[in-house]
């Protein structure tokens, strides 16, 4: 009983609290008031909220309304079913593959000890899930299978509205997202075989290790390519700038959203922001480090073989404030990644489609299964 | 024109019957700015054909000509290019004087350079900005209309309005130039210097940019000249002709500037001139303001001039020619004249032909924009579909232009 | 320089010159309709004159005149840089000139712009229907007969769309030209 309800507060508290929230407050503060600071504007500030404008934040609230309000269209000749499918089908995968994302190590209710090669174990007592959804061990396998999942709701959206312009961009969008699925997932063959494991958290883990007592072994320090190819593909399986040619909206007007309104609209561009997230967190995990704060462990501070325990006579205290650091650690990380590629979006113009293809079938895959040999090779001779 | 498209077609797999679709790229889109419709056929992504349908905005300018006064045809001409519209205030107020062969006064050509290169970076810069825009480049776009917000500024200070300015008349202008314009130009100058380089960092090596405008919508010499581009499009391709150097009015012969031209005739290249032309447009605005001398704007032909207020108001001779002049309009000999200037988007040219009277009895608009849309098919078929919205954003229509 | 041009016309072709003048700088030569394509051939081809630019076509309606039309051709050379203005002068009873397209690509469009707005037609024009009018308008608006307050009668806008190449063909081949009231 007790772990249905922590598992619901979880579920509520990284799906709703986090995801959702960094995502809609993404639409506001990135889309906005960032844009507005790069394109010399001020942005949306007239929404207040009992006479204060807290920075543009009651605009978000404005929106939501206005979006329930608005008409529920049906294009004539829809298909209604397949039509008001897609958006779940878009939606549901950017939330559900938040449960493997971990925010923490695993809470140890008895006491940590940080071994010398940087692992930690947990003494007199048991390794506790608190800090992800799910525990699985094949944390990034589900990963992919529920974003390869999203790649069905854009072409159906795009198919069943009946529209030349939604059809051309299902069908741009469909080709750009398999098309980089695969090199997304050969360029993290590379992590994989270096980690050893598919679970999110077990690579986290393995970030701890200190080469040489002061080079934190982060994943885009042992593959610096494989993180380029990543935030490269990610950056096209999620639709964004400059790869957001399905929502392409000086050719096709809104690609494969043309047809929408209301609700099911709102829900197409939030899952879009959640998507955004999503990548962020998973490139924080796999390359940035995730809850990782380095030098920083259960028990104390390491650096070149020092160790320093500050409240040596209260652990617990320093674990809990470990923690802190830990879940903050990870939430600026996802945060700097998020705005690191709505900078992208206000900056760069977009590809154009046989563009996008070269890149993901000529150059990426390619540069990616290259990746993988040399790590292949570097693990032989090591 | 209305070739069997089933030619260029070929089925590439006998078993899988496929056909191209068409797409109607129509009037409302967000690419089509100033209305047009294309008809497409596609195969895939790419063109097969092309049918241009213009007329959307279409307001019987000509015929409107015919039943006002020559001055009363000024509002109309704003009308035409309305990014540009001092150009074309001033080429139709050009052509009605060579009709009537007068002179206007030496400070009324200077300011008429002056106003009209300001027109002419307001032009060129709503062209670069939509173009960075409907390539996903919203930041440099912006950057565009603030340039180009700091250009309406000076000219709402001279003209008293932003786009519909009315400001030339025939025998000169409306009003002169304020007292602190040279000051406010100096001011606007180097702001708009800065965007031009913020710009040029943002989209000119842009890895995307030259990807997307590089060798897209190519346009040769040969077909430039027989589909009648000019301007900056022309330009592009390699052919030097520039109204203002090859048959220099107003002040052009006297002052120095440079007209940047192109070699591919790609997208690339008339983004390039269009920034080049920005700042020749600063240079020459910087060398008529050194040499501006005071004096009077309007030609004092008393047939063509509306007489001094006090002599109006005060001696019946003023205020029946005043009256004559404003009811009956100014009475232009007889005959006709084309007379050419270069306008934002390449020449413009009005053949007018006048039957005496104050009514103009034939004014037709070589309208540059028209002509372009005429060929622009052409640079179309055989690309992606992608690639129609930097060719057509770089062509520049102006939709007033076009349709007249 | 100045009469060279007049010159190149009516050396070669003297009787199709009705008459000439150069007012205003402008060198203009009045021409019958008959050799029209021929007289603007030779001027693109031959190389002291290469008019290789046309400038705009247009038309002028001279109500009380007879004959009541001309047709107006702006030529310019981009080697040369003259300009020489070609007026053809047509009668309202037989309004047809032969097409220049094949001479100059823009004459495709400025050629079914004069088709629009006064009724010339143009023999040998692959495609002349209306430009800037919609294809139901009835009437030829800048003829002088025509009045600017004129009232279009209500039409039923034809279906445009056309989903499949075949329809789209017949549409655009089988098109007749509407437009005047008169055929």
């Amino acid at each position: 009983m007790v772990e249905v309800l922590i598992t619901v507060i979880k579920i509520v508290a990284i799906v709703f609290v986090f995801a959702m929230g960094v995502a809609s407050l993404m639409t506001l503060l990135g889309d906005r008031k960032q844009s507005a600071k790069i394109q010399n504007r001020v942005g949306p500030n007239q929404a207040k909220f009992f006479g204060f404008s807290l920075g543009g934040i009651p605009h978000f609230i404005a929106d939501g309304i206005k979006m329930i309000l608005k008409e529920n269209t049906m294009p004539n000749g829809a298909n209604k079913w397949l039509h008001t499918l897609a958006p779940a089908l878009i939606f549901f995968p950017a939330l559900v593959g938040w449960a493997v994302i971990p925010f923490m190590d695993h809470y140890c209710t008895g006491s940590v000890r940080t071994l010398a090669d940087y692992t930690e174990v947990c003494i007199d007592g048991e390794w506790k899930n608190y800090f992800s959804i799910m525990h699985s061990d094949a944390g990034l396998l589900f990963a992919f299978a529920i974003a390869a999942v999203s790649v069905y709701g854009a072409a159906i959206a795009g198919w069943a509205s009946n529209n030349k312009f939604s059809l051309l961009g299902g069908l741009r969008s469909s080709a750009q997202m398999i098309s980089y699925e695969v090199s997304m997932g050969l360029s993290l063959a590379g992590v994989l075989m270096i980690y050893g494991t598919l679970n999110l958290n077990e690579m986290v883990r393995a970030q701890g290790y200190l080469f040489g007592g002061w080079l934190p072994m982060w994943g885009i320090v042992v593959q610096p390519l494989a993180f380029f190819l990543f935030f490269l593909a990610g950056l096209a399986e999620t639709k964004r700038a400059p790869f957001d040619l399905p929502e392409d909206e000086s050719v096709i007007v809104a690609g494969y959203i043309t047809e929408y309104s209301s609700m099911k609209f709102a829900i197409m561009q939030l899952s879009e922001y959640v998507a955004t997230v999503f990548i962020a967190a998973l490139i924080a995990i796999l390359f940035l480090g995730g809850w990782q704060v380095p030098f920083l462990y259960a028990d104390g501070i390491r650096f070149l073989g020092n160790h320093w325990q500050p409240f040596a006579e209260n652990p617990d205290l320093w674990y809990y404030f470990t923690i802190m650091l830990r879940i903050g650690a990870m939430v600026l990380k996802v945060l700097f990644l998020v705005w690191l590629q709505f900078m992208m979006r206000w900056t760069l113009p977009r590809f154009r489609y046989d563009q996008v293809m070269t890149l993901g079938w000529k150059i990426l895959l390619p540069l990616s299964i290259a990746n993988l040999f040399i790590t292949a090779l570097i693990l032989t001779i090591l | 024109m209305a070739h069997d498209i089933n030619d260029t077609y070929e089925p590439i797999d006998q078993d899988l019957h496929t056909e191209p679709m068409i797409l109607q790229m129509g009037p409302s889109h967000p690419a089509t700015h100033g209305t047009v419709r294309f008809t497409l056929t596609l195969d895939g992504e790419k063109v097969l054909k092309c049918e241009t349908e213009v007329g959307y905005l279409h307001r019987g300018f000509e015929k409107e000509c015919e039943a006002s006064t020559w001055t009363q045809v000024f509002p109309y001409t704003d009308r035409l290019n309305y990014v540009s519209p001092l150009l074309n205030n001033f080429g139709y107020a050009l052509a009605v004087e060579k009709l009537l062969g007068i002179q206007v006064p030496e400070r009324c050509d200077w300011i008429r350079t002056i106003m009209g290169e300001i027109s002419r970076l307001s032009d060129h810069w709503t062209s670069v900005g939509a173009g960075a825009l409907e390539l996903g480049a919203m930041t440099a776009f912006l950057y565009a209309i603030e340039a180009r917000e700091l250009v309406w500024d000076l000219t709402e200070q001279v003209t008293g309005a932003r786009m519909t300015v009315s400001y030339g008349r025939i025998g000169g202008l409306k009003d002169d130039l304020t007292p602190d314009f040279a000051a406010n130009w100096k001011h606007v100058r180097e702001r708009l210097l800065e965007v031009h380089a913020t710009t040029h960092k943002l989209l000119t090596r842009n890895r995307i940019f030259v990807d997307r405008m590089q060798g897209t919508g190519v346009l040769t010499r040969e077909m430039g000249i027989s589909y009648g581009y000019t301007g900056p499009v022309l330009r592009s391709t390699g052919v030097d002709y520039d109204v203002r150097k090859d048959h220099p009015y107003f002040k052009y012969g006297e002052i120095d500037f440079e007209v940047p031209v192109g070699s591919t005739g790609d997208n690339y290249d008339r983004y390039l001139v269009r920034m080049d032309e920005i700042v020749q447009s600063v240079r020459i605005i910087d060398q008529c303001l050194e040499r501006i001398q005071p004096g009077p704007v309007n030609s004092d032909d008393p047939r063509v001039m509306l007489p001094d207020k006090q002599k109006v108001y005060n001696t019946i001779e003023g205020m029946i020619s005043h009256f004559k002049i404003v009811f009956e309009g100014i009475q232009v000999p007889p005959g006709e004249i084309y007379s050419y200037t270069e306008a934002g988007n390449g020449e413009l040219g009005f053949y007018i032909v006048s039957n005496g009277t104050g009514k103009p009895w034939k004014i037709h608009v070589r309208s540059p924009s028209l002509i372009m849309m005429g060929g622009v098919h052409k640079l179309f078929e055989g690309s992606m579909l992608a690639d129609i919205i930097p060719t057509f954003d770089t062509i520049n229509m102006i939709g007033g232009e076009c349709d007249k | 320089m100045a009469k060279k041009l007049i010159n190149f016309v009516q050396n070669k072709f003297a009787d199709e010159v009705l008459d000439s003048h150069s007012r205003l700088g402008n060198d203009t030569v009045i021409i019958k309709r008959e050799r029209l394509a021929e007289i603007v051939e030779a001027l693109r081809d031959e190389a002291t004159t290469k008019m290789d630019f046309l400038r705009t076509i247009t038309a002028v309606d001279y109500m009380q005149r007879l004959p009541r039309f001309e047709v107006v051709y702006v030529l310019y050379s981009m080697t040369h840089k003259h300009m020489l203005t070609l007026r053809v002068v047509l009668e309202e009873s037989d309004l047809r000139l032969a097409s220049l397209h094949k001479l100059y690509g823009t004459a495709g469009w400025q050629e079914r712009e004069v088709w629009d707005m006064y009724g010339v037609r143009f023999d040998g024009h692959p495609d002349l229907r209306r430009v800037l009018l919609y294809e139901e308008f009835e009437g030829h608006p800048l003829r002088k007969d025509y009045a600017k307050q004129a009232s279009q009668p209500r039409v039923e806008l034809l279906a445009r769309e056309r989903d499949s190449v075949e329809e789209f063909n017949v549409y655009v081949k089988d098109r007749p030209a509407t437009g005047s009231r008169n055929g």
